[in-house]
């Protein structure tokens, strides 16, 4: 059965028809074709699904797609700014080498985008639990913290200057 | 593609009551987190589902004229470890909510369906236990207030009759004010773990006596549970005797099983040390001189 939603996928509005027994992830993937939404474990383990949903990170495979009716989602492929540039957590994870296979990194990138826009300083641990939902079987998480760390470092220097 | 017949998004609770009336076997659901996973497990395959996902009137926290806490059962772990009311007043309900799952399951689940999934494993019902919350269920008759303690029948089973939705949890002024509060989550990870056994500990101190505890656990029986005579034997004695006598006490009062998670004697183990440790803190939290 199909509902139709009405809803802001990164920054554009849309009218979509959507299967009742779809997941977010898999609207946005297969309907949308955002395939920077990954689908990882599909049980809310990995992180590798995540969104920003109204501007927080959430597990999209976790989330009914008839629930997004209303709501403003952000994916990776709507960080670039209008100019073509990368989002700073882009960047940072560029610059530290935070990527290796790549297939955790776009959930990775939009828990650090919220992380980011909160403004404020984190620990290393704080950082460490704000990641804490999101599996790399690279096993990367040291360049990972390095990158969010120098993204959340950039901003605030930006911010302050 | 979840397996799931039919979906029907309720716009206020008596709508979503009148949708359970018509249909008694629908599946209520809120936050998602747990619900959706068992119907991808296939044990709700083909459900029809009740969805209060969308409704604001019980999300939130709020203090009443009586001084009472009151928790929107929708609230979900999120804003229940952020909000200034909780983090207040029952800071052992944050740091329960705060051990659940990780960020994303966090901004999704609810306290409500933490404690209506029936789960011994529940973070957020043994700090509830311990806070004598009191549950308000609303049904087609109306509704109905019932202790927490009351609320849980067995394993998966709670005392929601057909129709009825869990609306408020409610924490009174008696029940919080002058406690200290700690609880310790023990379980393999830091992160995205169910709970081995979670200990929850109240205290009220006085210079050097521990003039009030409670203590609470989650997966030391079929249900999350309080130790009613170790509270009773340690209440009014000296802090430092207290906390020598407590792992015994709590020890002989619980019943863990052995699991693929741990065995019974490693959660009693648990137990006692961690009962010790939760009361040293709620101890130094509640003013006490260790």
């Amino acid at each position: 059965m199909l509902q139709i939603i009405h809803l802001t996928v990164n920054g554009r509005a849309q009218e979509l028809a959507v299967d009742i027994r779809a997941s977010l992830a898999d609207v946005l993937r297969r309907q949308l074709g955002l395939t920077s939404v990954k689908k990882g474990c599909e049980v809310g383990e990995c992180g590798a699904c995540t969104v920003l949903i109204d501007g927080r990170a959430v597990d999209s495979c976790l989330y009914l797609a008839v629930w997004a009716d209303g709501r403003e989602i952000l994916t990776v492929e709507g960080l670039r700014a209008g100019d073509g540039s990368l989002h700073p957590v882009q960047r940072a994870f560029i610059e530290k080498a935070a990527v290796q296979c790549g297939f955790c990194t776009p959930g990775i990138i939009m828990s650090a985008v919220e992380i980011v826009g909160a403004g404020r300083r984190y620990t290393r641990e704080e950082l460490r639990r704000e990641l804490s939902g999101h599996l790399c079987r690279c096993t990367g998480y040291e360049n990972i913290l390095d990158a969010v760390q120098q993204a959340v470092e950039q901003t605030l220097q930006q911010a302050s200057s | 593609m979840f397996d799931l017949e039919a979906i029907y998004r309720a716009a206020s609770v008596q709508d979503a009551i009148a949708a359970l009336v018509a249909d008694p076997e629908a599946v209520v659901i809120a936050g998602g987190t747990d619900v959706l996973i068992r119907i991808r497990e296939g044990k709700l395959a083909g459900c029809r589902l009740v969805s209060i996902h969308d409704l604001p009137e019980l999300a939130g926290c709020r203090l009443d004229a009586a001084g009472a806490l009151h928790i929107g059962p929708l609230t979900c772990f999120r804003d229940i470890v952020d909000h200034p009311l909780v983090q207040r007043h029952i800071p052992i309900l944050a740091q329960a909510a705060a051990a659940v799952g990780g960020p994303q399951i966090r901004a999704m689940g609810t306290v409500g369906g933490n404690l209506c999934n029936g789960a011994t494993s529940a973070d957020t019902a043994s700090s509830l236990f311990a806070l004598n919350a009191v549950l308000t269920l609303t049904g087609p008759q109306g509704s109905r207030q019932l202790p927490v303690a009351e609320f849980y029948l067995g394993p998966g089973q709670v005392a929601l009759q057909p129709g009825e939705l869990l609306t408020d949890i409610c924490i009174a002024q008696a029940d919080y004010q002058g406690f200290g509060g700690c609880y310790l989550k023990y379980a393999m990870r830091n992160a995205m773990d169910i709970a081995t056994l979670g200990t929850a500990v109240l205290a009220r101190a006085h210079g050097a006596a521990l003039m009030e505890l409670r203590v609470a656990f989650g997966v030391a029986g079929p249900v999350p549970m309080r130790c009613p005579q170790c509270e009773a034997a340690l209440s009014g004695t000296l802090f430092r005797d207290a906390e020598r006598l407590i792992a015994g006490l709590v020890r002989e009062e619980i019943h863990p099983r052995s699991s693929w998670r741990a065995s019974r004697e490693f959660r009693l183990q648990v137990a006692g040390e961690n009962a010790a440790r939760a009361l040293r803190q709620a101890f130094i939290q509640a003013g006490g001189e260790v």
